[in-house]
């Protein structure tokens, strides 16, 4: 069959469509975005009539995407690991309904934080839900998991989930790919008690759900990407996910003897470790991200002594990577040249003639007329504002936090309580926050910064595009204090003044700061240009 | 036959492009690829990083380890310098001359070529020879030019590579790519 090179995102986008999907559903966010956009620019999805816009967030992608398989069909749900606390409701109560058409939740972890707030394991998720987790570790395997996953996930009759993580995702290698299937026929979900989670219904699907758990392991055990690779040496390896290839890859590199169990499939199983760590009195458990096994299979062998992250034999935090694993296993990869005294940092920065500038430069210059000088703000491009020159912004928590941040400072008392949002941003899950702000007649200010664009993960539609100041007026705010303003150094006295009057006014007012991102311009004029 | 190697430079300098005729020639020679690269945060004006492994047997790892790469291959010097712990002790470092300054406290720039001398190195003046070509754009096709004796790779497979590579944007993009690739590589070969 046909070979690619393809990133790790690529390559579930790919199997996905291969796997007779009818729809991806997915909010950008960076490593996950790439899959969606593989699925929106490919001809045999656009044929196979897939469907594949942006959704608005994760929640409504996750229910979107249950709901298709409610019908029957299969289909893909992606995004980022945060992505999935805003989608969590949606999730742990799909592990009680199940699914009916095959159902993957693919989630791009970030260890590291390369460009997320945090560095959560979803593998945790999965264990909390009760499903599946499948764990890759390269770019075939993607392949070849998502597939397995679309069928495992119409066997159990439960959403299945799949993990990869930056590295895996932005990453290419040479794929192989499988017979297509056909999409599902019309099938919908007949039986409502599955469907309905009445307290009476969820008892008894919750107890099915833990009933399943020994098909799942029993999967587990027979899984052929559950594996022991090797059994030599005197310690032996678990090595989870992405950690197999670092692991082989110091074994093959320094010939060196150790034992290694591949782990890409949860819940672990279990036979297959004990088979495996009954000839090593050490071991050392290589997950890329949480502690979470380590920490667990001590109590399921006593006798065996386990290393990891907990013990400091590996770094606490952040992603691994081959010199780790060789530290951790004592193998010595040779001198190599110290890193230079003179090099600095080079961070990212905002584009020249981003209209994110202006709006910095002019609240700099508005706040300081005022003792509390707070912007809170949220996530993307206009995160930078948090560096210099600006150092304007005072918070960034999680989508939307910036319109309910204000307005929960304002109701403890604080003037000028102002939001900064993104126009994507302010859709994924800003608008419900401004209808509290306006239920409470809050004082504050909330700025949408819009560039028409979901900039920050590389410019994909945004889901408010020219609807932002009729959404403002339909959650009621008044007419009257809706501002659309231009950021740009000709217009820098006229917004300060608008701006400065919106502050002073005792109500809520939304000022849009609108100019298209510069990036996103210059797209267009080539795909117009084609 | 293995070569790893790693591309440095500024998002917007065209890193991956390098990277992806890399793959292409590899792939034509039949080899195993896999080339890690950053995407999102980083691409706004900051340091931007490719690693490129390629094989005749199978690669585990994304990620070249510390002290294994046979060259840096980089659109800057400074770029070039932030990379050494990944360079092998012999390893090569092949450069554009010019810095890229998008931030304050840059380094000397007399303090950072003698930095760089303490390595082999080519430091090449590719935006001369890329205009010399015609375009400022193919400044990444000649420090890939000067970066093609180490990659184990012939020829004549970077000029098919980056044919399929440009493509679409016609005959004349092509042509002055290979052009520009050329003169990266004749000073490579004189150097
Ligand atoms: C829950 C969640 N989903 C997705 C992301 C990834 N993400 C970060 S910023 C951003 C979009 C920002 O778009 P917008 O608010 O329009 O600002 P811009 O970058 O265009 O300035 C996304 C999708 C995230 N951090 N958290
Ligand atoms: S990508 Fe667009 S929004 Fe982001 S910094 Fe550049 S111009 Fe501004």
């Amino acid at each position: 069959m046909d070979k690619e090179l393809l990133l790790g995102a690529e390559a579930v986008g790919l199997a996905a469509i291969d796997a007779g999907i009818s729809g991806v559903y997915a909010y950008p966010g960076t490593p996950s975005t790439e899959i969606t956009e593989y699925i929106q620019h490919s001809p045999i999805a656009r044929e196979k009539n897939i469907r594949s816009n942006w959704t608005a967030n994760e929640k409504t992608a996750y229910e979107a995407a249950l709901g298709m398989s409610y019908a029957g069909k299969r289909a893909l749900v992606c995004m980022k690991h945060v992505g999935l606390n805003v989608a969590a409701d949606a999730f742990m109560n799909s592990a009680i309904t199940g699914c009916n058409g095959g159902m993957v939740i693919l989630v791009a972890d970030d260890p590291s934080m390369h460009s997320s707030q945090n560095e959560q394991d979803t593998r945790m998720y999965g264990k909390f839900a009760y499903l599946p987790v499948l764990e890759p570790s390269n770019q075939q395997e993607i392949y070849n998991l998502v597939r397995f996953g679309f069928n495992m996930s119409e066997q159990t009759e439960l959403p299945v989930l799949v993990r990869i993580t930056t590295r895996l995702s932005h990453s290419r290698a040479i794929v192989v790919r499988n017979n297509e299937k056909t999409q599902n026929i019309l099938n919908p979900a007949q039986k409502k008690s599955d469907w309905i989670l009445l307290p009476a219904n969820a008892r008894k699907n919750y107890a099915q759900l833990l009933s399943k758990q020994d098909i799942l392991l029993e999967l587990s055990e027979s899984s052929s990407v559950n594996s022991i690779v090797d059994t030599s040496g005197d310690i032996g390896v678990i090595a989870c996910g992405i950690a197999y290839n670092y692991a082989m890859e110091i074994k093959q590199m320094k010939s060196k003897e150790f034992g290694v169990l591949k782990i890409s499939q949860y819940p672990l199983p279990l036979k297959k470790i004990k088979s495996f760590i009954d000839s090593y009195s050490t071991i050392l458990v290589a997950e890329e991200g949480y502690p979470i096994y380590e920490e667990l299979l001590p109590a399921y062998f006593p006798g065996t002594t386990f290393k990891g992250r907990l013990t400091g034999d590996l770094p606490r935090m952040g992603e691994l990577n081959p010199q780790i694993i060789a530290h951790a296993l004592a193998v010595d990869l040779g001198e190599k040249n110290t890193a230079s005294e003179i090099v600095i940092p080079r961070p990212p920065s905002l584009c020249k003639g981003c209209g994110h500038r202006d709006l910095f430069t002019e609240l700099n210059s508005i706040l300081k007329d005022y003792t509390q000088q707070h912007v809170f703000s949220d996530i993307g491009c206009y995160t930078l504002g948090a560096l210099p020159p600006f150092d304007t912004i005072s918070t960034c928590v999680d989508m939307g936090a910036s319109v309910t941040m204000a307005k929960g400072a304002a109701d403890a008392g604080l003037h000028p309580a102002i939001a900064v949002i993104g126009d994507s941003t302010f859709t994924h899950s800003g608008m419900t926050g401004l209808l509290d702000a306006v239920n409470d007649k809050n004082h504050i200010t909330i700025i949408i910064s819009d560039n028409s664009t979901t900039a920050m993960t590389g410019g994909q539609d945004s889901a408010g595009t020219g609807k932002i100041a009729e959404i403002c007026k339909g959650i009621g705010v008044d007419e009257n204090h809706i501002k659309t303003l231009i950021p740009h150094k000709k217009h820098f006295e006229h917004n300060c003044a608008i701006i400065k009057e919106e502050i002073e006014y005792k109500g809520v007012s939304v000022i849009i700061s609108q100019r298209e991102c510069v990036q996103t311009a210059v797209r267009k004029k080539k795909q117009q240009k084609k | 036959m293995n070569k790893n190697c790693i591309i440095a430079g500024v998002g917007g300098q065209g890193i991956l492009t390098i990277a992806a005729i890399i793959d292409i020639a590899a792939i034509k020679h039949n080899l195993f690829v896999k080339q890690a690269e950053v995407h999102g945060m980083s691409q706004r004006g900051g340091a931007v990083e490719s690693h490129i492994r390629i094989s005749d047997s199978e690669i585990f790892s994304d990620l070249i380890p510390s002290g294994q790469a046979d060259c840096i291959i980089a659109t800057e010097p400074l770029e070039a310098l932030r990379y050494v712990p990944f360079l092998k002790k012999n390893g090569m470092i092949i450069s554009a001359q010019k810095p890229f300054i998008n931030c304050d406290n840059y380094p000397e720039e007399e303090k950072l070529f003698s930095e760089l001398k303490n390595y082999s190195s080519i430091i090449v003046d590719a935006e001369k020879l890329a205009l010399q070509n015609g375009s400022i754009k193919a400044t990444n096709t000649v420090i890939l030019g000067a970066a093609a004796p180490f990659l184990d790779i012939p020829e004549t497979l970077f000029a098919e590579a980056i044919s399929h590579f440009f493509a679409a944007k016609g005959k004349q993009i092509v042509s002055m790519n290979i052009s520009a690739f050329n003169d990266g590589l004749a000073y490579s070969k004189k150097n």
